[in-house]
Protein backbone atom coordinates (compact mmCIF):
# COMPACT_ATOMS: atom_id res chain seq x y z
CA UNK A 1 0.00 0.00 0.00
CA UNK A 2 2.79 2.42 0.89
CA UNK A 3 3.91 2.16 -3.11
CA UNK A 4 0.68 2.68 -4.54
CA UNK A 5 0.14 6.17 -1.96
CA UNK A 6 3.42 7.62 -3.04
CA UNK A 7 2.69 6.56 -6.78
CA UNK A 8 -0.41 8.41 -6.17
CA UNK A 9 1.08 11.54 -4.86
CA UNK A 10 3.67 12.23 -7.41
CA UNK A 11 1.62 11.84 -9.63
CA UNK A 12 -0.79 14.74 -8.49
CA UNK A 13 2.06 16.44 -7.49
CA UNK A 14 3.76 16.56 -11.00
CA UNK A 15 0.36 17.53 -12.50
CA UNK A 16 -0.24 20.56 -9.90
CA UNK A 17 3.19 21.74 -10.45
CA UNK A 18 3.00 21.72 -14.45
CA UNK A 19 -0.22 23.25 -14.43
CA UNK A 20 1.08 25.81 -12.10
CA UNK A 21 4.81 26.57 -13.76
CA UNK A 22 2.84 26.86 -17.01
CA UNK A 23 0.34 29.46 -15.56
CA UNK A 24 2.91 31.31 -14.16
CA UNK A 25 5.44 31.50 -17.65
CA UNK A 26 2.55 32.89 -19.07
CA UNK A 27 1.38 35.58 -17.10
CA UNK A 28 4.84 36.46 -16.56
CA UNK A 29 6.01 36.43 -20.69
CA UNK A 30 1.98 37.96 -21.51
CA UNK A 31 1.10 35.78 -23.15
CA UNK A 32 -2.25 35.11 -21.28
CA UNK A 33 -4.01 35.81 -24.52
CA UNK A 34 -3.34 32.13 -26.22
CA UNK A 35 -5.36 30.86 -23.18
CA UNK A 36 -8.51 31.52 -25.01
CA UNK A 37 -11.58 29.47 -23.97
CA UNK A 38 -13.75 31.14 -26.53
CA UNK A 39 -11.15 30.35 -29.80
CA UNK A 40 -11.33 26.56 -28.22
CA UNK A 41 -15.24 26.42 -27.87
CA UNK A 42 -15.85 27.84 -31.54
CA UNK A 43 -12.78 26.33 -33.33
CA UNK A 44 -13.03 22.42 -32.40
CA UNK A 45 -15.48 21.00 -35.02
CA UNK A 46 -19.35 20.32 -33.50
CA UNK A 47 -18.43 16.20 -34.53
CA UNK A 48 -15.96 16.08 -31.77
CA UNK A 49 -18.42 17.44 -28.91
CA UNK A 50 -20.69 14.82 -30.64
CA UNK A 51 -18.71 11.84 -30.73
CA UNK A 52 -17.39 12.15 -27.67
CA UNK A 53 -20.97 12.49 -26.54
CA UNK A 54 -21.43 8.91 -27.98
CA UNK A 55 -18.62 7.37 -26.70
CA UNK A 56 -19.54 8.21 -23.14
CA UNK A 57 -22.42 7.62 -23.77
CA UNK A 58 -21.71 3.44 -23.99
CA UNK A 59 -18.17 3.44 -22.48
CA UNK A 60 -19.03 4.78 -19.26
CA UNK A 61 -22.54 2.93 -19.09
CA UNK A 62 -20.27 -0.47 -20.08
CA UNK A 63 -17.98 0.36 -17.39
CA UNK A 64 -21.03 0.25 -14.68
CA UNK A 65 -22.75 -2.73 -15.86
CA UNK A 66 -19.48 -4.91 -15.81
CA UNK A 67 -18.30 -3.07 -12.03
CA UNK A 68 -22.00 -4.18 -10.74
CA UNK A 69 -21.83 -7.87 -12.25
CA UNK A 70 -18.32 -8.76 -11.20
CA UNK A 71 -19.09 -7.68 -7.41
CA UNK A 72 -22.71 -9.35 -7.82
CA UNK A 73 -21.12 -12.78 -9.61
CA UNK A 74 -18.43 -13.23 -7.12
CA UNK A 75 -21.17 -13.26 -4.46
CA UNK A 76 -23.62 -15.79 -6.27
CA UNK A 77 -20.57 -18.31 -6.84
CA UNK A 78 -19.47 -18.08 -2.72
CA UNK A 79 -22.82 -18.43 -1.71
CA UNK A 80 -23.70 -21.20 -3.97
CA UNK A 81 -21.13 -23.23 -2.89
CA UNK A 82 -22.65 -23.99 0.38
CA UNK A 83 -26.43 -23.49 -1.14
CA UNK A 84 -26.82 -23.95 -4.64
CA UNK A 85 -30.60 -23.03 -4.43
CA UNK A 86 -29.80 -19.68 -5.08
CA UNK A 87 -28.06 -19.92 -8.72
CA UNK A 88 -30.91 -19.57 -10.71
CA UNK A 89 -32.63 -17.11 -8.87
CA UNK A 90 -30.19 -14.29 -8.34
CA UNK A 91 -29.53 -14.25 -12.00
CA UNK A 92 -32.08 -11.45 -12.01
CA UNK A 93 -29.49 -8.96 -10.25
CA UNK A 94 -26.88 -9.89 -12.84
CA UNK A 95 -30.18 -9.02 -15.39
CA UNK A 96 -30.72 -5.79 -13.92
CA UNK A 97 -26.74 -5.01 -14.08
CA UNK A 98 -26.72 -6.19 -17.70
CA UNK A 99 -30.38 -3.58 -18.44
CA UNK A 100 -28.12 -0.54 -17.54
CA UNK A 101 -25.51 -1.83 -20.54
CA UNK A 102 -28.81 -2.20 -22.79
CA UNK A 103 -29.47 1.52 -21.58
CA UNK A 104 -26.02 3.21 -22.95
CA UNK A 105 -26.07 1.34 -26.16
CA UNK A 106 -29.44 3.15 -27.16
CA UNK A 107 -28.73 6.16 -26.14
CA UNK A 108 -25.71 5.78 -28.28
CA UNK A 109 -27.40 4.28 -31.02
CA UNK A 110 -30.31 7.34 -30.80
CA UNK A 111 -27.34 10.05 -30.59
CA UNK A 112 -25.35 9.29 -33.46
CA UNK A 113 -28.61 9.20 -35.95
CA UNK A 114 -28.24 12.43 -34.82
CA UNK A 115 -24.57 13.37 -35.91
CA UNK A 116 -25.28 13.65 -39.47
CA UNK A 117 -23.69 16.01 -41.65
CA UNK A 118 -26.10 18.71 -43.12
CA UNK A 119 -25.33 21.52 -44.99
CA UNK A 120 -28.79 23.23 -45.07
CA UNK A 121 -28.26 24.67 -41.10
CA UNK A 122 -25.17 26.99 -40.57
CA UNK A 123 -26.84 29.01 -38.04
CA UNK A 124 -24.39 29.15 -35.47
CA UNK A 125 -26.49 28.68 -32.64
CA UNK A 126 -27.81 25.73 -34.28
CA UNK A 127 -24.68 24.19 -35.01
CA UNK A 128 -24.04 24.84 -31.18
CA UNK A 129 -26.70 23.41 -29.59
CA UNK A 130 -26.45 20.61 -31.66
CA UNK A 131 -23.77 19.49 -30.65
CA UNK A 132 -23.31 20.09 -27.28
CA UNK A 133 -26.73 18.82 -26.35
CA UNK A 134 -25.24 15.35 -27.81
CA UNK A 135 -22.15 16.09 -25.33
CA UNK A 136 -24.46 16.60 -22.58
CA UNK A 137 -26.80 13.70 -23.03
CA UNK A 138 -23.70 11.26 -23.78
CA UNK A 139 -22.24 12.95 -20.11
CA UNK A 140 -25.28 12.52 -18.58
CA UNK A 141 -26.40 8.84 -19.38
CA UNK A 142 -22.60 7.75 -19.44
CA UNK A 143 -22.31 8.83 -15.67
CA UNK A 144 -25.98 8.19 -14.06
CA UNK A 145 -25.47 4.22 -15.36
CA UNK A 146 -21.93 3.87 -14.10
CA UNK A 147 -23.27 4.56 -10.50
CA UNK A 148 -26.18 2.90 -11.03
CA UNK A 149 -24.66 -0.62 -11.91
CA UNK A 150 -22.17 -0.03 -9.02
CA UNK A 151 -25.54 0.45 -6.94
CA UNK A 152 -27.20 -2.63 -8.22
CA UNK A 153 -23.87 -4.66 -8.18
CA UNK A 154 -23.42 -4.12 -4.00
CA UNK A 155 -27.17 -4.43 -3.29
CA UNK A 156 -27.03 -7.89 -5.43
CA UNK A 157 -24.33 -9.04 -3.85
CA UNK A 158 -25.78 -8.69 -0.28
CA UNK A 159 -29.29 -10.17 -1.67
CA UNK A 160 -27.36 -13.48 -2.74
CA UNK A 161 -25.21 -13.74 0.48
CA UNK A 162 -28.81 -13.51 2.52
CA UNK A 163 -30.86 -15.37 0.25
CA UNK A 164 -27.95 -18.26 1.07
CA UNK A 165 -28.76 -17.93 4.56
CA UNK A 166 -32.60 -17.43 4.26
CA UNK A 167 -34.42 -17.96 1.28
CA UNK A 168 -37.90 -15.16 2.39
CA UNK A 169 -35.16 -12.35 2.12
CA UNK A 170 -34.80 -12.59 -1.63
CA UNK A 171 -37.35 -10.75 -2.82
CA UNK A 172 -37.66 -8.38 -0.23
CA UNK A 173 -34.28 -7.03 -1.79
CA UNK A 174 -34.83 -7.22 -5.08
CA UNK A 175 -37.36 -4.19 -4.26
CA UNK A 176 -34.30 -2.37 -3.16
CA UNK A 177 -32.70 -3.36 -5.92
CA UNK A 178 -35.74 -2.23 -8.36
CA UNK A 179 -34.94 1.16 -7.00
CA UNK A 180 -31.12 0.96 -7.50
CA UNK A 181 -32.11 0.53 -11.51
CA UNK A 182 -34.72 3.16 -11.67
CA UNK A 183 -31.88 5.60 -11.36
CA UNK A 184 -30.61 4.45 -14.69
CA UNK A 185 -34.03 4.74 -16.21
CA UNK A 186 -33.97 8.75 -15.00
CA UNK A 187 -30.35 9.35 -16.45
CA UNK A 188 -31.95 7.87 -19.97
CA UNK A 189 -35.24 9.86 -20.06
CA UNK A 190 -33.58 12.89 -19.23
CA UNK A 191 -30.47 12.20 -22.04
CA UNK A 192 -33.44 11.48 -24.37
CA UNK A 193 -35.04 14.73 -23.37
CA UNK A 194 -31.57 16.67 -24.26
CA UNK A 195 -31.63 15.23 -27.35
CA UNK A 196 -35.12 15.52 -28.69
CA UNK A 197 -34.82 19.59 -29.01
CA UNK A 198 -32.12 18.50 -31.57
CA UNK A 199 -34.49 17.25 -33.58
CA UNK A 200 -37.26 19.92 -32.87
CA UNK A 201 -34.46 22.60 -33.23
CA UNK A 202 -33.36 21.17 -36.89
CA UNK B 1 -14.99 2.50 -0.57
CA UNK B 2 -13.90 -0.47 0.42
CA UNK B 3 -17.29 -2.34 -1.52
CA UNK B 4 -15.95 -1.45 -4.80
CA UNK B 5 -13.25 -3.45 -5.08
CA UNK B 6 -13.05 -5.94 -2.06
CA UNK B 7 -14.81 -8.45 -4.22
CA UNK B 8 -12.65 -8.59 -6.92
CA UNK B 9 -10.51 -10.70 -5.01
CA UNK B 10 -12.19 -12.00 -1.91
CA UNK B 11 -15.90 -11.83 -2.96
CA UNK B 12 -15.76 -15.52 -3.49
CA UNK B 13 -14.33 -16.33 -0.59
CA UNK B 14 -16.31 -13.95 1.35
CA UNK B 15 -19.98 -15.78 -0.22
CA UNK B 16 -17.87 -19.21 0.48
CA UNK B 17 -16.89 -18.10 4.39
CA UNK B 18 -20.66 -17.21 4.64
CA UNK B 19 -22.25 -20.21 3.69
CA UNK B 20 -19.75 -22.40 6.11
CA UNK B 21 -21.36 -20.15 9.00
CA UNK B 22 -24.74 -21.36 8.42
CA UNK B 23 -23.51 -24.71 8.85
CA UNK B 24 -22.95 -24.15 12.52
CA UNK B 25 -25.04 -25.57 15.07
CA UNK B 26 -27.81 -23.53 16.13
CA UNK B 27 -29.28 -23.99 19.92
CA UNK B 28 -31.82 -26.34 18.57
CA UNK B 29 -29.33 -28.87 17.19
CA UNK B 30 -27.78 -28.53 21.09
CA UNK B 31 -30.65 -29.41 22.57
CA UNK B 32 -30.77 -32.33 20.15
CA UNK B 33 -27.50 -33.30 21.10
CA UNK B 34 -27.81 -32.82 24.69
CA UNK B 35 -30.74 -35.08 24.79
CA UNK B 36 -28.83 -38.10 23.83
CA UNK B 37 -27.90 -40.59 25.52
CA UNK B 38 -24.77 -42.36 24.04
CA UNK B 39 -22.00 -41.43 21.79
CA UNK B 40 -23.98 -43.46 18.92
CA UNK B 41 -26.86 -41.05 19.10
CA UNK B 42 -25.07 -38.22 18.90
CA UNK B 43 -23.46 -39.87 15.73
CA UNK B 44 -26.65 -40.13 14.26
CA UNK B 45 -27.61 -35.98 15.13
CA UNK B 46 -24.49 -35.23 13.61
CA UNK B 47 -24.97 -36.56 10.42
CA UNK B 48 -28.18 -34.53 9.50
CA UNK B 49 -25.82 -31.35 9.83
CA UNK B 50 -22.76 -30.15 7.93
CA UNK B 51 -21.09 -33.10 9.91
CA UNK B 52 -22.25 -35.40 7.77
CA UNK B 53 -19.61 -37.58 6.88
CA UNK B 54 -17.21 -37.09 9.28
CA UNK B 55 -18.23 -39.32 11.58
CA UNK B 56 -19.92 -42.30 10.12
CA UNK B 57 -16.89 -43.15 7.33
CA UNK B 58 -15.22 -45.20 10.19
CA UNK B 59 -14.73 -48.08 11.81
CA UNK B 60 -12.87 -46.89 15.18
CA UNK B 61 -13.81 -46.92 18.93
CA UNK B 62 -16.34 -43.97 18.89
CA UNK B 63 -14.53 -42.00 21.42
CA UNK B 64 -14.70 -38.59 22.82
CA UNK B 65 -10.84 -37.91 21.78
CA UNK B 66 -11.27 -39.80 18.62
CA UNK B 67 -14.95 -37.05 18.08
CA UNK B 68 -12.29 -33.92 18.81
CA UNK B 69 -9.51 -35.18 16.29
CA UNK B 70 -12.46 -35.11 13.47
CA UNK B 71 -13.69 -31.90 13.69
CA UNK B 72 -10.28 -30.69 14.46
CA UNK B 73 -9.59 -31.95 11.28
CA UNK B 74 -12.60 -30.49 9.37
CA UNK B 75 -11.85 -27.42 10.19
CA UNK B 76 -8.35 -27.71 8.87
CA UNK B 77 -10.11 -28.88 5.70
CA UNK B 78 -11.93 -25.62 5.42
CA UNK B 79 -9.51 -23.29 6.75
CA UNK B 80 -7.02 -24.63 3.80
CA UNK B 81 -9.40 -24.68 1.46
CA UNK B 82 -9.74 -20.74 1.85
CA UNK B 83 -6.16 -20.28 2.53
CA UNK B 84 -5.52 -22.21 -0.81
CA UNK B 85 -7.94 -19.77 -2.84
CA UNK B 86 -6.48 -16.52 -0.96
CA UNK B 87 -5.31 -13.75 -2.36
CA UNK B 88 -3.03 -10.58 -0.20
CA UNK B 89 -4.16 -9.24 2.02
CA UNK B 90 -6.60 -11.44 3.09
CA UNK B 91 -3.70 -14.35 2.78
CA UNK B 92 -1.97 -12.33 5.43
CA UNK B 93 -4.63 -11.67 7.50
CA UNK B 94 -5.53 -15.76 7.74
CA UNK B 95 -1.82 -16.40 8.09
CA UNK B 96 -2.28 -14.57 11.12
CA UNK B 97 -4.79 -16.56 12.06
CA UNK B 98 -2.69 -19.44 12.58
CA UNK B 99 0.30 -17.56 14.09
CA UNK B 100 -1.69 -17.98 17.21
CA UNK B 101 -1.77 -22.00 17.06
CA UNK B 102 2.08 -21.82 15.93
CA UNK B 103 3.02 -20.08 18.81
CA UNK B 104 1.20 -22.96 21.19
CA UNK B 105 2.75 -25.41 18.96
CA UNK B 106 6.44 -24.02 19.51
CA UNK B 107 5.81 -23.72 23.21
CA UNK B 108 4.43 -26.97 23.60
CA UNK B 109 7.44 -28.45 21.69
CA UNK B 110 9.96 -26.42 23.58
CA UNK B 111 8.08 -27.78 27.05
CA UNK B 112 7.85 -31.34 26.05
CA UNK B 113 11.72 -31.20 24.90
CA UNK B 114 12.72 -29.61 28.53
CA UNK B 115 11.35 -33.21 29.56
CA UNK B 116 13.09 -35.42 27.48
CA UNK B 117 9.76 -36.61 25.81
CA UNK B 118 9.95 -37.86 22.15
CA UNK B 119 9.54 -35.39 19.79
CA UNK B 120 7.46 -38.08 17.32
CA UNK B 121 5.22 -38.34 20.59
CA UNK B 122 4.58 -34.86 20.97
CA UNK B 123 4.02 -34.01 16.95
CA UNK B 124 0.20 -35.71 17.01
CA UNK B 125 -0.43 -33.22 19.41
CA UNK B 126 0.11 -29.95 18.21
CA UNK B 127 -2.11 -28.15 16.51
CA UNK B 128 -2.56 -28.81 13.09
CA UNK B 129 -3.66 -24.83 12.12
CA UNK B 130 -0.25 -23.97 13.04
CA UNK B 131 2.02 -26.71 11.35
CA UNK B 132 5.40 -25.19 10.10
CA UNK B 133 8.05 -27.05 8.40
CA UNK B 134 10.67 -27.14 11.37
CA UNK B 135 8.05 -28.20 13.96
CA UNK B 136 10.06 -31.69 14.46
CA UNK B 137 13.64 -29.61 14.60
CA UNK B 138 12.81 -27.47 17.59
CA UNK B 139 12.72 -29.91 20.11
CA UNK B 140 16.26 -30.72 19.72
CA UNK B 141 17.19 -26.82 20.28
CA UNK B 142 18.62 -26.31 24.06
CA UNK B 143 19.39 -22.85 24.54
CA UNK B 144 16.94 -19.77 22.89
CA UNK B 145 20.01 -18.83 20.76
CA UNK B 146 20.29 -21.62 18.79
CA UNK B 147 16.42 -22.45 18.86
CA UNK B 148 16.22 -18.76 16.84
CA UNK B 149 19.48 -19.00 14.42
CA UNK B 150 18.78 -22.21 13.46
CA UNK B 151 15.32 -22.66 13.10
CA UNK B 152 13.20 -19.92 13.93
CA UNK B 153 14.26 -17.73 11.71
CA UNK B 154 12.94 -19.30 8.77
CA UNK B 155 9.28 -19.63 10.15
CA UNK B 156 6.90 -16.68 10.21
CA UNK B 157 7.10 -16.36 14.11
CA UNK B 158 10.34 -15.06 13.59
CA UNK B 159 9.40 -11.11 14.37
CA UNK B 160 7.79 -12.45 17.60
CA UNK B 161 10.74 -13.84 19.18
CA UNK B 162 12.70 -10.85 18.32
CA UNK B 163 11.52 -9.49 21.77
CA UNK B 164 11.48 -12.09 23.46
CA UNK B 165 14.93 -14.12 23.25
CA UNK B 166 17.35 -12.11 24.92
CA UNK B 167 16.23 -12.88 27.93
CA UNK B 168 15.40 -16.03 28.68
CA UNK B 169 16.70 -19.47 30.05
CA UNK B 170 14.74 -22.24 29.25
CA UNK B 171 13.68 -23.93 32.03
CA UNK B 172 9.67 -24.92 33.39
CA UNK B 173 8.24 -21.15 34.09
CA UNK B 174 10.01 -19.40 31.27
CA UNK B 175 8.42 -20.94 29.03
CA UNK B 176 5.02 -19.58 29.96
CA UNK B 177 6.98 -16.25 30.03
CA UNK B 178 8.00 -16.65 26.58
CA UNK B 179 4.50 -17.80 25.56
CA UNK B 180 2.84 -15.03 26.54
CA UNK B 181 5.49 -12.27 25.37
CA UNK B 182 5.28 -13.95 21.93
CA UNK B 183 1.45 -13.68 22.13
CA UNK B 184 1.73 -9.74 23.33
CA UNK B 185 4.09 -9.25 20.18
CA UNK B 186 1.60 -11.42 18.03
CA UNK B 187 -1.13 -9.48 19.03
CA UNK B 188 0.31 -5.94 18.70
CA UNK B 189 1.26 -6.78 15.50
CA UNK B 190 -2.18 -8.17 13.95
CA UNK B 191 -3.97 -5.10 15.34
CA UNK B 192 -1.57 -2.80 14.00
CA UNK B 193 -2.14 -4.64 10.39
CA UNK B 194 -5.96 -4.67 10.66
CA UNK B 195 -5.58 -0.83 11.55
CA UNK B 196 -3.55 -0.64 8.45
CA UNK B 197 -6.53 -1.94 6.24
CA UNK B 198 -8.75 0.58 7.81
CA UNK B 199 -12.55 0.46 7.71
CA UNK B 200 -14.50 -2.65 8.04
CA UNK B 201 -12.61 -4.64 9.14
CA UNK B 202 -10.76 -1.92 11.74
CA UNK B 203 -13.99 -1.56 12.82
CA UNK B 204 -14.87 -5.27 13.72
CA UNK B 205 -11.46 -6.52 14.20
CA UNK B 206 -10.13 -4.43 16.53
CA UNK B 207 -12.68 -4.73 19.38
CA UNK B 208 -12.44 -8.76 19.24
CA UNK B 209 -8.53 -8.01 19.18
CA UNK B 210 -8.87 -5.51 22.01
CA UNK B 211 -11.21 -7.90 23.67
CA UNK B 212 -8.60 -10.61 23.49
CA UNK B 213 -5.86 -8.53 24.82
CA UNK B 214 -7.71 -7.89 27.47
CA UNK B 215 -8.57 -11.86 28.55
CA UNK B 216 -4.49 -12.26 28.62
CA UNK B 217 -4.43 -9.87 30.94
CA UNK B 218 -6.51 -11.06 33.35
CA UNK B 219 -5.39 -14.79 32.52
CA UNK B 220 -1.67 -13.35 33.08
CA UNK B 221 -2.43 -11.53 36.23
CA UNK B 222 -4.85 -14.54 37.63
CA UNK B 223 -2.46 -17.19 36.81
CA UNK B 224 0.82 -15.20 38.45
CA UNK B 225 -0.95 -14.24 41.86
CA UNK B 226 0.85 -17.99 43.04
CA UNK B 227 4.14 -17.63 41.99
CA UNK B 228 7.03 -14.65 42.69
CA UNK B 229 6.67 -12.82 39.60
CA UNK B 230 7.20 -9.36 40.04
CA UNK B 231 4.93 -6.37 39.41
CA UNK B 232 7.26 -4.54 36.90
CA UNK B 233 7.65 -8.02 34.85
CA UNK B 234 4.08 -8.67 34.59
CA UNK B 235 3.19 -5.47 33.07
CA UNK B 236 5.83 -5.92 30.39
CA UNK B 237 3.72 -9.19 29.45
CA UNK B 238 0.49 -7.19 29.18
CA UNK B 239 -0.13 -6.71 25.24
CA UNK B 240 -0.37 -3.13 25.18
CA UNK B 241 -3.42 -2.77 22.67
CA UNK B 242 -6.41 -3.66 25.07
CA UNK B 243 -9.01 -1.35 26.12
CA UNK B 244 -7.62 -1.46 29.79
CA UNK B 245 -4.39 -0.01 27.86
CA UNK B 246 -2.79 2.38 30.41
CA UNK B 247 -4.57 2.95 33.15
CA UNK B 248 -6.14 -0.51 33.54
CA UNK B 249 -3.09 -2.44 33.32
CA UNK B 250 -0.94 -0.38 35.78
CA UNK B 251 -3.96 -1.10 38.49
CA UNK B 252 -3.64 -4.72 37.18
CA UNK B 253 -0.30 -4.48 37.49
CA UNK B 254 -0.64 -3.53 41.19
CA UNK B 255 -3.18 -5.89 42.35
CA UNK B 256 -2.69 -8.80 44.70
CA UNK B 257 -5.81 -11.02 45.07
CA UNK B 258 -8.85 -11.66 43.06
CA UNK B 259 -11.32 -8.87 44.76
CA UNK B 260 -9.07 -6.19 43.09
CA UNK B 261 -9.07 -7.97 40.02
CA UNK B 262 -12.68 -7.87 39.89
CA UNK B 263 -12.94 -4.81 40.60
CA UNK B 264 -10.59 -3.70 37.59
CA UNK B 265 -12.99 -5.65 35.35
CA UNK B 266 -16.37 -3.75 34.84
CA UNK B 267 -18.34 -4.69 31.98
CA UNK B 268 -16.70 -5.95 29.09
CA UNK B 269 -19.13 -7.18 25.99
CA UNK B 270 -19.00 -11.58 25.06
CA UNK B 271 -20.40 -11.35 22.21
CA UNK B 272 -18.29 -9.60 19.66
CA UNK B 273 -17.53 -12.42 17.54
CA UNK B 274 -21.17 -12.65 15.76
CA UNK B 275 -21.46 -9.17 15.24
CA UNK B 276 -18.34 -9.63 12.76
CA UNK B 277 -21.23 -11.59 10.61
CA UNK B 278 -23.28 -7.78 10.44
CA UNK B 279 -21.30 -5.93 7.95
CA UNK B 280 -20.09 -7.43 4.43
CA UNK B 281 -17.24 -6.63 2.17
CA UNK B 282 -14.59 -6.84 5.44
CA UNK B 283 -12.16 -9.47 6.75
CA UNK B 284 -13.25 -9.88 10.03
CA UNK B 285 -16.05 -12.75 9.06
CA UNK B 286 -13.12 -15.06 8.76
CA UNK B 287 -11.30 -14.74 11.90
CA UNK B 288 -14.99 -15.00 13.28
CA UNK B 289 -15.77 -18.07 11.95
CA UNK B 290 -12.80 -19.79 12.89
CA UNK B 291 -13.68 -18.94 15.95
CA UNK B 292 -16.96 -19.79 16.23
CA UNK B 293 -16.17 -23.16 14.73
CA UNK B 294 -13.61 -23.90 17.41
CA UNK B 295 -16.25 -22.65 19.95
CA UNK B 296 -18.61 -25.46 18.45
CA UNK B 297 -15.83 -27.90 18.82
CA UNK B 298 -15.43 -27.42 22.09
CA UNK B 299 -19.43 -27.07 22.93
CA UNK B 300 -19.34 -30.92 20.81
CA UNK B 301 -16.79 -31.99 22.97
CA UNK B 302 -18.21 -31.07 26.34
CA UNK B 303 -21.14 -32.62 25.68
CA UNK B 304 -20.08 -35.67 24.32
CA UNK B 305 -17.99 -35.99 27.62
CA UNK B 306 -21.33 -35.26 29.56
CA UNK B 307 -22.74 -38.08 27.61
CA UNK B 308 -20.00 -40.54 28.08
CA UNK B 309 -19.77 -39.93 32.29
CA UNK B 310 -23.65 -39.63 32.40
CA UNK B 311 -23.69 -35.91 34.02
CA UNK B 312 -26.99 -34.78 32.48
CA UNK B 313 -26.70 -31.99 35.08
CA UNK B 314 -24.01 -30.34 33.87
CA UNK B 315 -24.92 -30.63 30.13
CA UNK B 316 -26.08 -27.33 29.75
CA UNK B 317 -22.87 -25.20 30.62
CA UNK B 318 -21.93 -25.26 27.02
CA UNK B 319 -22.03 -21.83 25.08
CA UNK B 320 -24.75 -21.66 22.25
CA UNK B 321 -23.72 -19.33 19.17
CA UNK B 322 -27.06 -18.28 17.31
CA UNK B 323 -30.16 -18.44 18.29
CA UNK B 324 -31.44 -20.73 15.43
CA UNK B 325 -34.84 -20.82 12.89
CA UNK B 326 -33.87 -23.86 11.54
Amino acid sequence: MNGHAILYTGVTLAFWSTILIVGICYTIFDLGFRFDVAWFLTETSPFMWASLGIGLAISLSVVGAAWGIYITGSSIIGGGVKAPRIKTKNLVSIIFCEAVAIYGIIMAIVISNMAEVSSEHLLLIMIQKKRYSMFGAGLTVGFSNLFCGICVGIVGSGAALADAQNASLFVKILIVEIFGSAIGLFGVIVAILQTSKVKMGD
Amino acid sequence: MAELSFNVDHGYLEGLVRGMKAGILTSTDYHNLAQCDTLEDMKLHLQSTDYGKLLSSSEEDLTVSFVDSKLRENLVTEFSCLRSNALPPLSTFLDYITYNYMIDNVVLLITGALKQRDVEELLPRCHPLGAFDQMAAVGIARTPTELYSAILVDTPLAPFFQDAVSEINLDEMEVEILRSKLYKAYLESFHTFCKNIGGATKDTMCPILEFEADRRAFIITVNSFGTDLSSADRSALYPSCGKLYPEGLQLLAKAEDHEQVKAVADCYPVKLNTLAFMQQFHFGVFYSYIKLKEQESRNIVWISECVTQRQKSKIHNYIPIFQGTK
